[in-house]
């Protein structure tokens, strides 16, 4: 078996390691950067949200910007773009989420900050009922450019309703797209695109990236929607990750490497539209996979994978699909059992070494 | 109020479509030409004609389940709506929606929708769209009384206010939500009471009498023109029929209550006030009735007539782009 991984830019031509003007960042720096840039491209594009400014309203006791949003994902814009585009909201996601639509069907383009991934089912109906049907049920008179983002995943003692990962909830839906940055060069590619993309498009940033650094192209640029990325070559087994979990992937393979097992890494980065094809050629090429979700098994984004590559790459396989995932549990708070909800490193390599024989 | 001879003949052969619509596309559901359910809204005809009336093709309406009137008012082609509830392809929405979901976004019809209460944040936020854009256009969220029971029509109501969005909430209390009293269902005494709560003007309207509502819309419409916020409007009204077509009301109402509304009828009382004012002869409004009826009659041939929808219609207008297949497995 091969011994060697490296680093590879396949399906991601600026990206680290290549020879592009840049610079590292942290992952929520390159999120902000994107907003702005953004905001300046485009007039039509306004932010909303729970303190995306905070304080609002009190400029004139010299208050702004006193929280910057949740995770300081907006901080220092209303300075530069002024209340009106970075617009404080009371806590009604159902209200925001709607007139999102509302909005973005009479010709703007909304930015909707939701909190936390788990916020989305407080409005939920108007994600299913309004942004995803509304151009299908009007026969295809107009389109719903929103984007929605929200911190999704485990990890940082946020529990059982800050801490879900349920990407499957949103992918199962038609006319919604979702897509999950899991670095910095991936979290400023695919928020321009989705601002930029006519559907709606729900970006999922995992809390436990978001103070990660990584290479940034000072050059403005889209990931496009609905195309995953190989992060590591390998030719024994192919490990598939999807946010946090591409992290868990890439430690795995390294430690893989090291007892001479080759690992292909797959970064789904977009859950709907996925792109099967990136997986397939992997599975056809290792005859082996390992599909890493953070999120609860029954119905996840791993079951979906495994039922694309059973049914179209069956003939391939020389062994069962295996899923590592978290439990049918919600999220727990204390750290021991936090720790052992998520899918980590060991739990993949030792799942690989059972599918090798080894 | 003066109004002028092209005023109330609008206001008139509006009513009157919207009340021959329904009345020939119930005929037309029991004969089974409807694919589906249809909602009707005769009786309610004074509402979204006097409100209506203020609005311009820059406008925005959101609707309800029971929207055909809304979209009527706001100019939406009768034939294209006959054919939507037919399921043709010549329908509004390609036959993709039906009588639910009728949109017209170059009539700034934002929709029918079958979720209730989801016309008030989706109005609100074309008023959002508004006033981000500068433009004096203003939106107008109707909605029936069941639907002051969702919570998001009370998000979206704080929301316009502290904003003070260009939005009318147009409450049509026609009493029954689908069988269910309005005085069991919703607490206090009138729904516009709730416009205190919110520091919104609130006002309770005879939505039998299109003047009345056509008042009371002028003012909520110059309000929100001059950025002064939203208006709640309860329109006191009546639902002629049952929740739809197959409904049967006497099961849960009393046929003397129908009796009641029915001679507050919105059509012979603005007949009467204006011929007895002499500013319309029957005559005149006999050939409106006789140039509406056949304008219903041919939208009713012109829906029976239609193609229906090509299957690959099944797997258009899901998205504007999607890399991966949606046509399904088999």
């Amino acid at each position: 078996m091969a011994t060697t991984v490296k680093e590879t830019t396949q399906a991601n031509p600026l990206g680290p390691g290549t020879n592009v003007p840049g610079k590292e960042m942290r992952y929520r720096e390159a999120f902000n950067k994107t907003l702005r840039d953004e905001l300046r491209r485009d007039p039509s594009v306004f932010i909303m949200g729970e303190d995306v400014a905070g304080g609002a309203g009190r400029e004139h006791l010299g208050i702004i910007d006193s929280w910057g949003g949740p995770f300081a994902a907006t901080k220092g814009l209303i300075q530069e773009f002024g209340a009106k585009r970075i617009k404080d909201t009371p806590i009604s996601e159902a209200a925001m989420v709607g007139a999102a639509v509302g909005a973005a069907l009479t010709g703007t383009r909304p930015v909707v900050d939701l909190m936390y991934f788990d916020f989305t089912t407080v409005a939920f109906d108007q994600l299913l009922s309004n942004a995803a049907k509304s151009r299908y049920m009007f026969g295809g008179q107009t389109k719903i450019p929103i984007t929605l983002f929200a911190r999704s995943g485990a990890g940082t003692g946020h529990a059982a309703q800050h801490s879900e990962n349920f990407y499957s909830i949103i992918a199962h839906i038609p006319g919604l797209k979702i897509v999950a940055p899991s670095d910095p060069y991936t979290v400023r590619g695919l928020l321009a695109a989705a601002i930029r993309d006519d559907d709606p498009v729900i970006v999922c940033n995992h809390k436990k990236l978001i103070n990660l650094s990584g290479f940034v192209p000072d050059e403005s640029y889209v990931v496009e929607i609905g195309k995953g990325r190989r992060v590591r070559e390998g030719s024994d087994v192919t490990l598939v990750g999807m946010s946090w979990t591409t992290e868990v992937c890439k430690q795995a393979a390294d430690e893989l490497a090291k007892q001479g097992v080759s690992a292909d890494v797959i970064d789904v980065l977009s859950m709907s539209p996925l792109d099967e094809d990136i997986i397939l050629d992997s599975v056809k090429k290792t005859n082996r996979v390992v599909i890493v979700d953070e999120d609860t098994p029954r119905c996840s984004m791993a079951s979906e994978i495994a039922a694309v590559i059973a049914d179209q790459a069956f003939d391939y396989l020389d062994a069962p699909v295996k899923r590592v995932t978290g439990p049918h549990t919600p999220v727990p708070y204390s750290r021991p059992l936090e720790t052992v909800f998520i899918p980590d490193a060991p739990a993949v390599v030792a799942t690989t070494r059972k599918l090798l024989g080894l | 109020m003066q109004f002028s001879r092209e005023k109330l003949h609008w206001l008139y052969e509006t009513m009157y479509r919207i009340r021959r619509f329904e009345e020939r596309l119930l005929e037309e559901t029991v004969k089974g030409n409807a694919m589906g359910v249809a909602h009707t809204s005769d009786g309610e005809e004074a509402g979204p004609t006097g409100i209506c009336a203020h609005l311009d093709a820059r406008d925005w309406i959101a609707s309800t389940h029971r929207g055909h009137g809304h979209c009527i008012a706001k100019g939406v082609d009768t034939k294209r709506m006959m054919a939507e509830i037919f399921g043709r392809y010549t329908g509004m929405c390609k036959g993709k929606g039906g009588s639910m979901h009728i949109a017209d976004f170059s009539k700034g019809m934002l929709g029918a929708n079958g979720i209730v209460g989801a016309s008030v944040p989706l109005a609100v936020g074309a008023a959002l769209a508004a006033q981000y854009n500068g433009s004096k256009a203003v939106g107008v969220a109707f909605f029936g009384d069941g639907a002051t029971s969702q919570g998001v029509v009370h998000e979206s109501m704080n929301l316009a206010a502290i904003w003070r969005l260009p939005v009318i909430f147009a409450c049509e209390n026609n009493h029954y939500a689908e069988s269910t009293p309005v005085e069991y269902a919703v607490a206090g005494t009138d729904i516009a009471d709730r416009a205190a709560g919110y520091g919104i003007p609130g006002v309770v309207v005879d939505g039998m009498d299109v003047f009345a509502v056509f008042e009371a819309a002028g003012e909520a419409v110059r309000r929100a023109r001059a950025g002064e916020g939203p208006t709640l409007l309860e329109l006191k009204t009546y639902r002629y029929h049952g929740h739809y077509h197959a409904d049967d009301p006497l099961k849960y109402r009393l046929k003397e209550e129908e009796d009641l509304w029915r001679k507050r009828d919105p059509i012979p009382n603005f007949e009467q006030r204006v011929t007895q004012q002499k500013q319309m002869t029957a005559a005149e409004l006999a050939a409106i009735r006789k140039a509406i009826d056949a304008e219903i009659e041919g939208a009713v041939k012109f829906a029976l007539e239609s193609p229906l929808p090509p299957v690959e219609e099944l797997y258009t207008d899901v998205y504007v782009s999607y890399s991966n297949s949606v046509v399904g497995l088999r």
